[in-house]
């Protein structure tokens, strides 16, 4: 892992990870579209495009934050915020909607469908749905709907059908499945846009160059401040696609550890977490090898998070390679810890992030004090946690203090 | 010669058209199984695709992701289907032919899941999720211990790709009638005749139209352009609703030559 790294291969492997496991009547179309996205990566008025909505529309750069009062909590390296919360939509998934709804549009499908867990994908792509005059149709599994009203209410106000699967967990994976089952049936007329860097190739290769965004504009913003690179990136990990755009940037720069922060929901050694790397094994699923939960047979296990958009039973390609090799770390975070660390964000920083990317704030906090007053570590705040003020409510019986 | 080619060979000789229906192990309890299979044999089926319940099946309709459901319910395990194949195959004379998703092989060990469903008389495999450009993982060593890869073509296919999908193909190839998952479907694109004579024609191994047939009337529009049919929901269905009978009818309808003058 260094300078020559160049995955994946050009038949979309991340070492013995990733590939195509898709029905043949999917292929073409991933054909189509890894096609189309080598020219637009070529196409300076595609870039451009891309760059000017980015700016303008969604509200980069975002800021990298000194975090002093949380710095001085945890009594040890400096830590920033790098705030992807405060993207247009209120999260970094908006990085890679808007991209792929430009992509779709070059290759003349005027139909999107997506899968969406705690719904931020499923309202950034809605979104950029609306602004490019797209139809969209969004599934979303029922258990999510339940936790996440207010986000299917969003999806709707800006125009998208949002569907509710029963099937499974009824959560992220099963919305997964029922994406791809349409996505089957649609696929001439229709572009998938997945949220994460999973699936088969091309997706997590694109979902990953949409998202670096994030790590490139913090190595800048961090070189700027402290005359250096840090000494960590800390991001949680779903899927893994804001832990990858943090990453991805990073990858060659050996002095930079790399940590990704799974759920470990009531706690890995119980049934009950969504730790796919932590406690995986490497299997397919949803079109790529993977590291996922399953049981000796082969059959794949719900996840369990409280954070809806962690709640996936397995985890990108890309991750998985890195975790084998050594160049990322990934540990994880109960709910309990995840919840704590909400609120101390919330007491110290007056910053509410999101469930998910309290995760990675919970394990920064751990990470800190280890380290020297004169090192410092990014945390992505991948969202912001609005969408999640029921649920923390409920879970602290209606107790903010 | 693997049994699957033999079956052909003999439907060739007689001018006879092929009937593959599909039923997935396990569901209704394990113990049914070897008595489908001696049903379905009985009733004139050419061969019997094997569905091996995954949790999360993306190629398929509701039909078969319930049975999945009720099999994996039943405490069905690819382990357990090998074992209760082995047990009929002596008095079954068809090919049988496992229908299943890349990850409960996986889970097996793809080296010692060959080999134990070489030693208990499987003939084929089918893997919806393995379009060519992954089946490097699987098929070279599944074809050395006899076992064929039976490949899917598409309406989404290029007829290159066709082409050598077909070229490379054993047994026969699945020739996929719609865009979607499977399930039962009032009728067809207009042009899936057509794109089936296209598949006929450039592929060297017979051509099985899979995927929404349903009525004895599918069977025959099918057969028309191709070498025979794959029928799987409805077929769970009518076992489901004990309507055997209707499975024969079905099973009978490839059968039937319209006599020509």
């Amino acid at each position: 892992m260094n300078a020559a790294y160049t995955l994946p291969d050009e038949r979309g492997h991340f070492g013995t990870y990733g590939g195509r496991y898709v029905p043949e009547t999917l292929m073409q179309a991933i054909l189509e579209l890894e096609e189309e996205y080598k020219k637009a990566q070529a196409d300076e008025s595609f870039q451009k495009e891309l760059q000017g909505l980015l700016k303008d529309y969604v509200g980069r750069e975002t800021p990298l934050y000194f975090a002093e009062n949380l710095t001085k909590y945890a009594g040890g390296a400096k830590i920033y915020l790098k705030r992807e919360d405060l993207n247009h939509t209120g999260a970094h998934k908006i990085n890679n909607s808007l991209g792929q709804a430009l992509l779709a549009q070059r290759m003349g499908k005027r139909k999107i469908v997506a899968e969406t867990g705690a719904g931020q994908h499923g309202v950034a792509t809605a979104t950029a749905c609306a602004l490019l005059n797209l139809e969209c149709i969004i599934f979303m599994g029922e258990e999510d709907i339940r936790r996440q009203q207010l986000n299917v209410f969003r999806m709707e106000l800006l125009g998208a059908k949002v569907v509710g699967v029963k099937s499974g967990s009824a959560t992220l994976k099963d919305a997964v499945n029922e994406a791809l089952r349409y996505w089957v049936t649609n696929v001439e007329d229709t572009h998938y846009i997945l949220g994460s860097v999973m699936g088969p190739h091309p997706f997590p290769m694109i979902v990953r160059d949409f998202q670096s965004v994030i790590g490139n504009e913090t190595k800048e913003q961090y070189l700027e401040k402290e005359g250096k690179l840090p000494d960590a990136v800390v991001a949680c990990i779903g899927g893994g696609s804001n832990s990858m755009g943090m990453f991805y940037p990073f990858i060659k720069d050996e002095t930079v550890r790399m940590i990704g922060v799974e759920a470990a929901g009531l706690g890995t050694d119980t049934e009950k977490h969504a730790a796919s790397l932590t406690k995986g094994t490497p299997g397919v699923l949803h079109g790529a090898l993977m590291y996922l939960l399953q049981d000796e047979h082969g059959q794949i296990q719900e996840a369990h998070s409280i954070s809806a958009g962690l709640d996936y039973p397995g985890v990108g390609p890309e991750h998985s390679y890195m975790k084998d090799s050594g160049r990322a770390e990934y540990e994880s975070i109960t709910d309990e810890k995840a919840l704590e660390a909400l609120q101390l964000l919330c007491k110290l920083e007056g910053i509410i992030p999101a469930l998910e990317s309290s995760h990675a704030v919970a394990y920064a906090l751990k990470l800190a004090p280890q380290m020297n007053k004169d090192e410092g570590l990014v945390i992505c705040l991948s969202g912001r946690g609005d969408k999640d003020v029921e649920t923390v409510r409920a879970r602290l019986g209606g107790k903010g203090q | 010669m693997n049994r699957i080619e033999k079956v052909f060979q003999n439907l060739k000789q007689n001018n006879e058209k092929a009937f593959v229906p599909y039923i997935m192990a396990g569901d209704g309890g394990l113990e049914t199984l070897a008595e489908k299979i001696t049903f379905l044999e009985k009733a004139g089926a050419t061969a019997i695709e094997i569905g091996i319940p995954f949790s999360d099946p993306v190629a398929d309709g509701p039909v078969i992701q319930q049975a999945g459901i009720r099999a994996l319910e039943a405490g069905t395990t690819l382990k357990g289907v090998l074992a209760a194949i082995a047990e009929i195959r002596p008095i079954v004379h068809i090919p049988l032919i496992f229908m299943t998703y890349m990850n409960p092989i996986m889970a097996y060990g793809i080296g010692n899941f060959i080999s134990d469903a070489s030693g208990s008389g499987v003939d084929g495999l089918i893997l919806p999720d393995l379009p060519a450009e992954e089946e490097e993982i699987i098929a070279p060593v599944a074809e050395k211990a006899g076992i064929e890869i039976i490949r899917l073509v598409t309406l989404t296919s290029p007829l290159g790709r066709i082409q050598e999908i077909a070229g490379k193909g054993k047994g026969f190839l699945y020739a996929v009638t719609v865009n979607g998952i499977t399930g039962a479907r009032k009728g067809f694109k207009e042009e899936l005749g057509k794109h089936l004579e296209r598949v006929k024609e450039v592929s060297p191994i017979p051509v099985l139209a899979g995927f929404g047939i349903s009525e004895p009337q599918h069977v025959k529009e099918m057969n028309q352009y191709c070498d025979g049919v794959i029928v799987g929901s409805r077929i769970i269905e009518l076992f489901q609703s004990g309507e055997l009978v209707k499975i024969e009818e079905l099973i009978a309808s490839s059968k039937i030559e319209e006599i020509k003058l």
